[in-house]
């Protein structure tokens, strides 16, 4: 176990080191000067001078990446040049619409998808497949934008069960809850479609395997056989696509974000992007870079949980 | 009296004085979030939206039909020789931090915007500043190093604000300013609140409070007012919807103009345009109807030369530059093109330019020439585009208020060399007497028209979509502002 362990995180901290090499030189060579951009049409070239310097952009770029590594270890993420603010604020405040946004979403789906799976599964070929499987192929092919916005025509134009978009704040959870909800139906409804058909095809390959006769061959019904011991062993897959999508919910919210307008963590990056507020963007995408090597490396953890065999191959 | 009566009497009293009294606060939807709260630290158009006579006042200030009136200054005094001009502030003015604004604020913040290391975006405003002096509190004179015709107008810019150094370090997230509304709260991403300024100088505002949020999406722009999310929707990005809010009783649809020529900016030195022909034979190739059809919804005003047709001193040139193929392929062949040439249009992401790059392609196709369209993000066009003038073509809007000005420099982007037009201009700025000024603009209109510089598109118009029972706003944008100072609810 301790071995499994000093290796998994052995290949954190180098993705880690890569992945800052990488974010910093992609970020860096993208044409557009922030501070001309900062000052517009009619400013003179003395005013994008001054503003260079106090933004540090004249330093060389060697030492702009070691002051920004250096301030990352220290917990510093760097001030945005736009807001004007800390990047480590700016984020403290728009992960709070970004995290519960993708939780909601993920539960959404998982509520939906494991049943779902399951009984197809458990019906092959039967209706309850075939219109599950054809549900889930809308679902995949749906894109998610463009259901978002229907979804908005129906429950806020006309129904005005919610909000068309923005965030009241944490204040009023009750609000709160109500204006993430489209959102969060929006984004869940591909990643449950997906969710289901591992779900399924995980489990077909379970019902398949040997220990699954062997169990049946005991007397168990094959209901029994699967609840008992397919489901478990077919939730590894599945777990890896959980993780995944988590990662892809919390960081790939930018359109939704936007048909909604939504003050999170996908609107930030794009804006930054845009705004060519390159401090921001280089420390927001190495956060999310490392949420989702720590959320690897926790499901990881979790398969050696969920299959012992794991822990002592190392 | 029992207690029940007594509870119904306050019951029936609190309803009918909820009935009486109108709505007092307003949300009001912007394309684009102010990156910061500076107006006086960046070009960004939506902190002046936000901010400019809401919260912030300057010595003059524009009115919603672009007029240029008394805003700090109560009135000043011009020296004859117009290098001195002494203004007289208003009494009695707070920041809203309880500070008095006083004429060592107003040095201030004139000496900040023009200090060596200053990160004004419009600094040009205050290049012809000598000297500031504080008279008394109430008094301050500015030395003019040369004439300037236009000095009270450069004060009335939202980056000519009066700010106070009590408050500077942080007013890009927290702006303290004189104006009818204080700033109150920021939710980075989401919205910006504001409310009234008890202690206000002039006439107190029907508005408590107003909250601005920020949708640039269109259709989630469209969702947001139909849903009656917001109350005013200024500068509303989907022009296709505007028709159904006309038709629909529960809204208003005003459509303004602004301060923004858009052309079709063409790069003077580089060859072949550096050849007066084929930029004639490109104006003559531009369909502006078809343009503003196709592009704008209809919404535009065609222009014949770099200057705002509701100015009074603007000049009808649309003669000068008719659509007409087949003389933009004559002049073509005269030139030594009759074969055509290919180029390049780059385009910045609005969709003024992207919406219209199509057209204008298709336009210049059918005289021979191939535009190959390249789309760039806003902070890419202004590097390559306007700082490395790394271009053949494009298609922007100039924004700022009678910038004709820029045609003197020839340095700027499209990099118009024309000494008799530089000197126009210091004419120009050397003159104050409006009717001499009136007919020198008039000249200045003319000669870039003539010379065609830039195919000169249209006007861009800016649409507001509000609720129909609010009265007040803007309808013009004389400059970026979306200025609640006026704004009611009528019933």
């Amino acid at each position: 176990m301790i071995r499994y362990l000093a290796k998994r995180l052995l290949s954190l901290t180098l993705s880690l080191i890569a992945a800052s090499l990488v974010i910093f030189a992609v970020i860096e060579v993208i044409p557009g000067d922030p501070a001309a951009f900062m000052l517009g049409l009619n400013a003179r070239p003395e005013a994008v001078e001054a503003l260079r310097d106090q933004m540090g952009l004249n330093d060389p770029l060697f030492l702009r990446y070691l002051s920004w590594v250096g301030g990352l270890l220290t917990g510093d993420f760097g001030t945005s040049w736009t807001y004007k603010t800390p990047v480590a604020e700016l984020v403290s405040d728009r992960i709070w619409v970004s995290l519960p946004l993708a939780v909601y979403a993920l539960i959404l789906s998982t509520l939906v998808a494991f049943p779902a799976g399951i009984l197809a599964a458990a019906r092959r070929g039967g209706l309850g497949d075939v219109s599950i499987m054809g549900a889930t192929q809308l679902g995949v092919a749906i894109p998610n934008f463009w259901f978002a916005m229907i979804l908005v025509l129906v429950f806020a134009i006309n129904l005005r069960w919610f909000p068309s978009g923005g965030f009241p704040g944490w204040d009023d959870p009750l609000a709160a809850l109500k204006s993430l909800t489209l959102p969060a139906i929006a984004l869940a409804l591909p990643q449950a479609a997906i969710l289901a058909r591992v779900m399924r095809s995980s489990l077909l390959d379970m019902l398949s395997e040997d220990f699954i006769r062997t169990a049946r061959a005991k007397g168990l019904s094959r209901r029994q056989a699967l609840w008992r011991h397919a489901v478990r062993n077919a939730l590894i897959p599945v777990l890896t696509i959980i993780g995944l999508q988590f990662a892809f919910l919390l960081a790939g919210g930018i359109i939704i974000e936007q048909v909604f307008f939504l003050p999170g963590l996908g609107r930030l990056i794009f804006q930054s992007i845009s705004a060519r507020d390159l401090i921001v963007v280089e420390s927001v995408v190495m956060l999310l870079v490392f949420t989702v090597i720590v959320v690897n490396f926790t499901v990881d953890l979790a398969y050696a949980l969920v299959d012992p065999r794991l822990r002592s191959r190392g | 009296m029992t207690h029940f009566s007594k509870l119904l009497g306050a019951s029936v009293l609190a309803l009918s004085a909820g009935m009486a009294t109108a709505q007092t606060d307003i949300t009001v939807a912007i394309q684009l979030e102010p990156p910061n709260l500076d107006p006086t630290g960046g070009a960004a158009q939506a902190i002046d939206s936000v901010l400019y006579t809401n919260v912030f006042e300057g010595l003059t200030r524009f009115m919603a039909d672009g007029s240029v009136v008394p805003g700090l200054a109560e009135s000043w005094d011009i020296s004859e020789d117009g290098l001195t001009y002494t203004f007289h502030l208003r009494e009695g003015v707070t920041f809203h931090d309880g500070t008095t604004m006083d004429a060592e604020d107003v040095k201030f913040s004139l000496d900040r915007a023009r200090a060596e290391d200053s990160t004004n975006a419009q600094k040009g405003l205050f290049t012809d500043i000598a000297e500031v002096t504080v008279i008394d509190p109430q008094t301050v004179e500015v030395k003019l190093a040369q004439q300037n015709g236009n000095f009270l107008f450069n004060m009335a810019w939202g980056d000519a604000v009066i700010v106070a150094p009590e408050s500077i370090d942080t007013i890009a997230s927290n702006p303290v300013g004189t104006g009818a509304f204080a700033f109150a709260d920021w939710v980075q991403g989401d919205r910006i609140e504001l409310t009234r300024n008890p202690d206000y100088w002039g006439t107190a505002p029907a508005l408590d409070s107003a909250t601005f949020r920020f949708i640039s999406d269109p259709t989630a722009a469209f969702a947001a007012v139909m849903a009656e999310d917001v109350d005013a929707f200024v500068g509303f990005p989907a022009p296709e919807n505007l028709p159904q809010f006309e038709a629909d009783p529960r809204f208003q649809v005003l459509i303004g103009n602004t301060e923004g020529e858009t052309i079709l900016s063409i790069n003077n030195k580089q060859e072949p345009f550096d050849n007066p022909q084929v930029r004639e034979a490109i104006a003559h190739a531009i369909d502006r109807d078809a343009l503003i059809d196709g592009a704008m919804f209809g919404y535009g005003t065609p222009i014949g030369t770099h200057f705002a047709p509701h100015n009074p001193d603007y000049v009808d040139l649309l003669d000068n530059s008719p659509y007409d193929p087949d003389r933009a392929r004559a002049l073509l062949a005269e030139a030594g093109y009759g074969d055509g040439f290919s180029t390049t249009l780059k385009l910045p992401p609005p969709s003024y330019a992207r919406r219209g790059g199509e057209i204008i392609a298709a336009q210049l196709r059918d005289i021979g020439i191939d535009a190959e369209i390249s789309n760039l993000e806003w902070a890419q066009w202004i590097e390559e585009v306007f700082t490395n003038k790394d271009f053949d073509l494009s298609i922007v809007s100039h924004t700022e208020p009678m910038d004709i000005g820029v045609y003197a420099n020839p340095d700027y982007y499209f990099q118009y060399d024309n000494p008799d037009f530089q000197d126009l201009m210091d004419t120009l700025n050397a003159t104050t007497d409006p009717a001499t000024r009136s007919d020198l603009l008039a000249q200045a209109q003319t000669m870039i028209a003539k010379d065609y510089v830039n195919g000169y598109l249209f006007q861009l118009s800016v649409p507001t979509v509000a609720k129909a029972g609010l009265t007040g706003l803007w309808v013009d944008q004389p400059t970026a502002a979306v200025d609640l100072t006026g704004v009611a609810w009528s019933e």
